[in-house]
């Protein structure tokens, strides 16, 4: 993992994220697709992992609890912002 | 509830400032066929769907809209990034900057500002299903448009981004017209009209 470039690791979360997105908006329609099914629960195990290694460096994607535990002082509304990337 | 994640969907990038594309663009953001009236619309609608796929695709799609709108909210914002009042002289969009300054506002191409009359909803699925349809496809002409008009190699990559969200989102809301259909035909939930109670 390229530590030193956020926009990289970002882009990695993106990519999975896109694949949980795209498999959710088709098993909506596709419910009884167990093989799609397997491949959603994979795309959320790597997510957890990319999210995790991506928090650690640069600090929570969540907040309202969703995020886990803040470190202090208060990590969640520190910059850049998305749209400031 | 809606959760907020602190990234965008896609990358959003531009190679360079460009006033007078931001002013094209921002139609997609306040504009009939954009991403606000397009998540709004499809939220606003789950209320009165009979089935829960169709609950779930409007909830979803509904959510990821929210993601579009986002993108093209931090298109824009590049698209103007540093520009002054003289660069929005010579975009033709000096109404933006007398009012707006370089902040974001709902309106359309020509400055019309967004409207709840852009989205529908009739409580009836097949009616709202078939309108999401629509809609689909007229944000998809106009990130076809959008991406006709500019040269910029990274602002086509987003708006070519979410010009094939349009085309999956079309292709799953057809799905749920179909479910509907069907199960409209099993359970014989059509409408038929007003009855009279029979008298004895």
């Amino acid at each position: 993992m390229d530590y030193e470039n956020p926009a990289g690791m970002l882009k990695k979360i993106q990519e999975m994220e896109f694949v949980a997105v795209e498999l959710n908006l088709y098993l909506d329609t596709h419910p009884c697709d167990e093989e799609a099914v397997n491949d959603y629960n994979c795309a959320v195990e790597a997510l957890k992992q990319l999210k995790k290694e991506y928090v650690a460096c640069y600090g929570p994607l969540f907040n309202f609890g969703w995020g886990g535990h803040s470190q202090a002082p208060w990590q969640w509304a520190k910059g850049p912002w998305p749209w400031e990337l | 509830m809606w959760v907020y994640e602190k990234k965008l969907e896609h990358p959003v990038r531009v190679t360079c400032p460009d006033v007078k594309f931001a002013k094209m663009v921002i139609t997609q953001y306040g504009g009939p066929d954009g991403e606000l009236g397009a998540s709004l619309r499809y939220i606003n609608q789950r209320y009165s769907m009979p089935t829960d796929m169709a609950k779930a695709v409007l909830t979803d799609i509904g959510t990821e809209e929210m993601a579009h709108m986002e993108m093209i909210a931090a298109l824009v914002y590049k698209l103007v990034d540093g520009a002054g009042p003289e660069d929005f002289k010579a975009a033709g969009w000096e109404g933006q900057w007398a009012q707006h300054g370089c902040g974001l506002f709902w309106t359309d191409a020509n400055g019309v500002p967004w409207s709840a009359k852009y989205i529908a909803c009739l409580g009836d699925p097949i009616a709202d299903l078939t309108e999401n349809m629509a809609a689909e496809q007229k944000a998809r002409v106009t990130y076809e448009h959008l991406i006709a008009a500019t040269c910029d190699p990274l602002a086509k990559a987003t708006l070519r981004f979410l010009w094939q969200r349009e085309v999956v989102h079309f292709q799953r809301f057809g799905e749920t017209l179909n479910d509907v259909q069907e199960w409209m035909c099993n359970s014989k939930h059509m409408w038929h009209g007003y009855r009279p109670e029979e008298k004895e």
